[in-house]
């Protein structure tokens, strides 16, 4: 039988606010443990909630970024549960009605474009973590993350196989990051994905039933665990089994998802409306003022650097990654005035791998756009060549001086002079009569050779493209 | 000086009659001959009042106290202390020092009042009787075998017995008014955001008010002044000014439209107190007030959904006492589950036991429908109900309670029994109107509260119709014989 996987996608996406959702405490990450929890992040009797107007604001924000109905008034709710990490016994979340509803999101899988669904996406706060080691058997209780903003975004059943999920939770990711409400960072945990799997029979309607993969934290963790959890469920039901439908962990050092331990009876979160939080009213006045902060989404950034800059669609796709990237680029052709491929190119080659090798993010690069520009200027005024330029780029990465100084000082400046050319020419020529006697009975690789000695009599500074038109008229005669 | 009230005992202090040290001792000094009888202090804060005294006195003397500056009063025990044990009544916090002040309790201690003690309630403010509370029962200074009601009775006794000029309640389901009745004081519950719930422990959040409790309208007008006000802290508090509630309280009441809800003169309602009722009616029509039988149709639904919606809301507001931060915590847990069982078991008494269990089976999978939903829509219904009164007439006026005071023992084998004792004030919690209770005289000895109910934000005009009787009667002058 053939199978078709159904995936839904629930993506945990931390947002970027300066303190938390219901308290003045700071969200930022790796403070001692309890040292950013105030009063309301403990729980503490007769603490009371106050939102947060700007995790608010980027869900707005989120929604409008992915075409989705905003919730003119929103409901917070309590979901009751009790756990050691959870200070008040209950997580103040979204129920019935989430600030975000349906919208979508494009992926390419293959080259081919497709719409997944977005049920909704509501705001949360997120709770502390429990510790298990170094505490002898004991669990230690860092309250620091409870209260932190979360932004659940939950795809629908609209993926098919692993790699579309992949695509849809890169997409997501990228998304968050560019509307500046995530900061994406995965390892801390401010982008996690849990997700919903099952399996039917191509060509059935009806779902299979569906298992839970809980907070998975790689784009490459998602995949293999979806990938492991497909094939686990498709063995199960040809061998005559059933699923059970249950919450797992991926454990990805045996590459396999587990069953989580858990309590016989269902959980009955027994949700009801926080009486402490009157509804959050999201007015069209303050989502139209959203709207007005959105930035140049990814899919317009992309259209926009084929069509406006003749970009090649992965050229275009590589530029866009990050805001900052494009930013970078659109900056440097915008000062080079050089043509937009040509810039492309030294981004993503010179200096994407320059940056790669030492580690550093292009927020951080030691060549600035402005002088990454200069340097393209004088390639295509002809002051230098594009070999010299490569070595210019390692200097000012050096010294962080720019290209015009740097040539000056080098004397890098390119000899277009076709006298000094030619005197150069004819004393390699006279100097090597043994070559020259072969080249002219017909040994035509021996022009290299020449190239190459006139460029190391001149530090490669002899404008290529004149040696070779003078070269070749000097060895025929 | 203890059956003063506290615009007079504000004057005295201004003239200089008495220092606010003089005062505050006078107070402590009843509290160490009386509480013992009366356990209606919890905590009493001795050293913090007299250097708050002190402070007070200083200020008084460089001319620039406020009309509170100085007077000395106590804190319901559900209000967060700094510093100062916060127990709710419950074993759960018998070691629970708040690590920060209440707004009600900042508010009044900006005013220049002195803290004199904590008062005892019932545990997280579940019960009318004050006999669920870890620390006993309190006894009513107008007969020591009944209860003094619940769960402000500790503020209630202290009051009526003089062991403080004034005390700070709340009421989720009538636990100021009720106890105002039986102890013949004077309570208001203020609508629902028009006082700070930050700071005071939750038992049903969207019930909650805190309110004064002290001898006259007067005085809960004062308090009233300084308690009151928009909270940030506080997402459901209100942003509306507040009046200058003493104002108006000598405005005359001719031409006001009283109605007389039938449902509360209906059914088992106590002779005594419907004949104290009537005689405070009959004062009301010499001051040209006109009365008016109006209907609340719903009402005899309040218990009922109130029953369901504040278990429910506690259910959730007491998941927090686990053992883990702070609070009781069980002996030598063996693992997670037995520190939330046994922590639990061991520290709440019965009956938040019984509201947890109760409100957790109406929040349920299946039975939220027709619980918490059902719950919620009755209360929209007595909302209605009041609205379309309170659109005939001005002010609501009936009894606080079917009975007197009950005795002590009497009505704690029959929860049922017990809640009923509390029918004439859910139904203005449910609604989230402002309400009050004052003496209207005795029955069998024992005092009898009359209730007032008035539309959103008009304290002002409750605390005018209170203020005229009490011109023109002394029963809120009466101090039982034993504490005289």
């Amino acid at each position: 039988m053939q199978w078709e996987p159904v995936i839904g996608l629930e993506i945990h996406a931390q947002l970027k606010t300066r303190s938390k959702i219901f308290s003045g405490a700071s969200t930022a990450y790796g403070a001692p443990p309890n040292t950013q929890a105030c009063a309301i992040d403990l729980g503490m009797p007769g603490v009371l909630p106050v939102l947060n107007e700007a995790a608010v604001r980027m869900a707005v924000k989120f929604g409008l970024a992915v075409e989705a109905e905003i919730t003119p008034q929103s409901v917070f709710a309590r979901k009751n549960y009790f756990y050691p990490d959870l200070p008040k016994g209950y997580q103040i979340s979204q129920y019935e009605l989430p600030v975000v509803g349906k919208g979508h999101l494009m992926i390419t899988v293959d080259g081919s474009e497709k719409r997944i669904g977005i049920t909704r996406a509501h705001l949360e706060e997120d709770a502390g973590k429990s510790l298990h080691e170094d505490f002898h058997g004991m669990t230690g209780i860092d309250l620091n993350r409870a209260g932190t903003p979360l932004l659940e975004i939950v795809s629908e059943p609209d993926l098919r196989s692993p790699a579309e999920a992949v695509a849809y939770m890169k997409k997501l990711h990228m998304l968050v990051v560019y509307l500046g409400v995530c900061d994406g960072n995965m390892q801390e945990g401010s982008f996690r994905c849990d997700a919903n799997v099952s399996v039917r029979p191509k060509g059935d309607d009806a779902f299979g039933t569906r298992t839970e993969i809980k907070n998975v934290n790689s784009f490459r963790f998602v995949e293999r665990a979806i990938s492991y959890e497909i094939e686990r469920q498709i063995e199960v039901l040809e061998s005559g089994g059933t699923i059970t439908q249950e919450t797992r962990l991926y454990d990805a050092d045996k590459d396999e998802t587990r069953p989580m331990r858990t309590k016989e009876e269902a959980n009955d979160y027994r949700y009801f409306p926080d009486p402490d939080l009157l509804p959050l009213v999201v007015t069209e006045d303050f989502v139209e003022e959203v709207r007005k902060e959105l930035p140049e989404l990814p899919d317009a950034k992309r259209h926009r650097f084929i069509e406006d800059y003749g970009l090649k669609p992965y050229d275009a796709e590589v530029l866009i990654a990050t805001r900052q990237l494009a930013d970078y680029f659109e900056t440097v052709v915008r000062i080079s005035r050089c043509d937009p491929k040509l810039c492309a190119n030294w981004v993503m080659v010179e200096l994407s791998g320059a940056l790669n090798k030492a580690g550093l993010d292009i927020t951080e690069s030691p060549v600035s756009a402005e002088k990454l520009a200069g340097l393209l200027k004088r390639i295509a005024d002809n002051t230098i060549s594009g070999k010299i330029a490569k070595q210019v780029f390692e200097l000012i990465w050096e010294s962080g001086k720019d290209a015009d100084t740097l040539i000056e000082e080098k004397g890098l400046k390119q000899i277009t002079d076709t006298g000094a050319i030619e005197k150069i020419i004819d004393e390699v020529i006279a100097a090597n009569p043994k070559q020259l006697e072969q080249y002219r009975a017909g040994k035509d690789k021996l022009f290299g050779f020449f190239v190459g000695q006139v460029m190391k009599q001149t530090q490669g500074k002899a404008n290529p493209k004149q040696v070779n038109e003078i070269l070749k008229e000097k060895l025929k005669s | 000086m203890h059956d003063k009230t506290l615009s007079e005992l504000a004057a005295g202090l201004k003239q200089r009659e008495f220092s606010s040290q003089e005062l505050t001792r006078h107070f402590l000094d009843r509290i160490a001959r009386h509480n013992e009888t009366l356990n209606a202090f919890v905590t009493v804060t001795e050293e913090h009042a007299m250097a708050a005294a002190q402070a007070a006195d200083a200020r008084l003397s460089g001319g620039d106290g406020g009309p509170l500056t100085g007077i000395p009063l106590a804190q319901k025990d559900i209000f967060c202390t700094l510093g100062i044990k916060t127990s709710c009544g419950s074993k759960m916090l018998d070691n629970f020092p708040a690590p920060y002040d209440a707004t009600v309790v900042a508010k009044l201690k900006d005013a220049g009042t002195v803290l004199l003690g904590k008062l005892n309630m019932d545990e997280f403010a579940m019960g009318s009787s004050n006999e669920t509370s870890y620390y006993g029962t309190v006894k009513n200074p107008w007969r020591l075998d009944c209860v003094p009601g619940g769960s402000s009775g500790g503020s209630a006794a202290a009051v009526a017995a003089g062991l403080t000029p004034a005390a700070t309640g709340t009421d989720t389901g009538g636990s100021i008014r009720q106890p105002a009745a039986f102890c013949g004081i004077t309570g208001l519950k203020p609508t629902y955001g028009r006082v700070s719930r930050w700071g005071m422990i939750a038992f049903a959040s969207s019930l909650d008010q805190g309110g004064p409790m002290a001898r006259s309208a007067e005085d809960c007008a004062l308090m009233l002044g300084a308690m009151a006000g928009f909270d940030e802290k506080d997402s459901t508090s209100v942003n509306q000014p507040v009046p200058d509630y003493t104002a108006t309280l000598n405005q005359d009441l001719a031409g006001l439209k009283v109605g007389l809800p039938k449902e509360f003169f209906e059914g088992e309602l106590d002779s005594g107190v419907a004949q104290a009722l009537e005689q405070a009616i009959a004062e009301y029509k010499k001051m040209g007030v006109a009365f008016k039988e109006i209907s609340l149709p719903n009402i005899g639904l309040s218990v009922p959904a109130y029953y369901v919606i504040a278990p429910s809301e506690c259910s959730s507001n007491l998941a927090r006492y686990d053992g883990v931060r702070y609070g009781y915590r069980c002996q030598d847990p063996k693992d997670l589950e037995d520190l939330y069982l046994r922590t639990r078991g061991e520290g709440f008494g019965a009956e938040v036991k019984r509201r947890i269990l109760i409100g957790t089976y109406a929040l349920s999978a299946g039975y939220y429908d027709a619980y918490y939903l059902k719950a919620q829509k009755i209360r929209r219904l007595i909302a209605d109900d009041f609205k379309r009164a309170l659109e005939e007439v001005d002010v609501l006026l009936g009894p606080t309670t079917p009975t007197p005071a009950f005795g002590i023992g009497e009505k704690t084998g029959d929860p049922i029994a017990m809640y009923l004792s509390d029918i004439f004030t859910i139904a203005v919690n449910l609604a989230g109107l402002p309400g009050m209770s004052l003496p209207v005289g005795f029955a069998d000895g024992k005092p009898v509260g009359m209730q007032l109910i008035g539309n959103y934000f008009d304290e002002a005009r409750l605390l005018n119709v209170a203020h005229r009787y009490q011109q023109a009667t002394d029963w809120h002058r009466r101090l039982p014989e034993q504490f005289a």
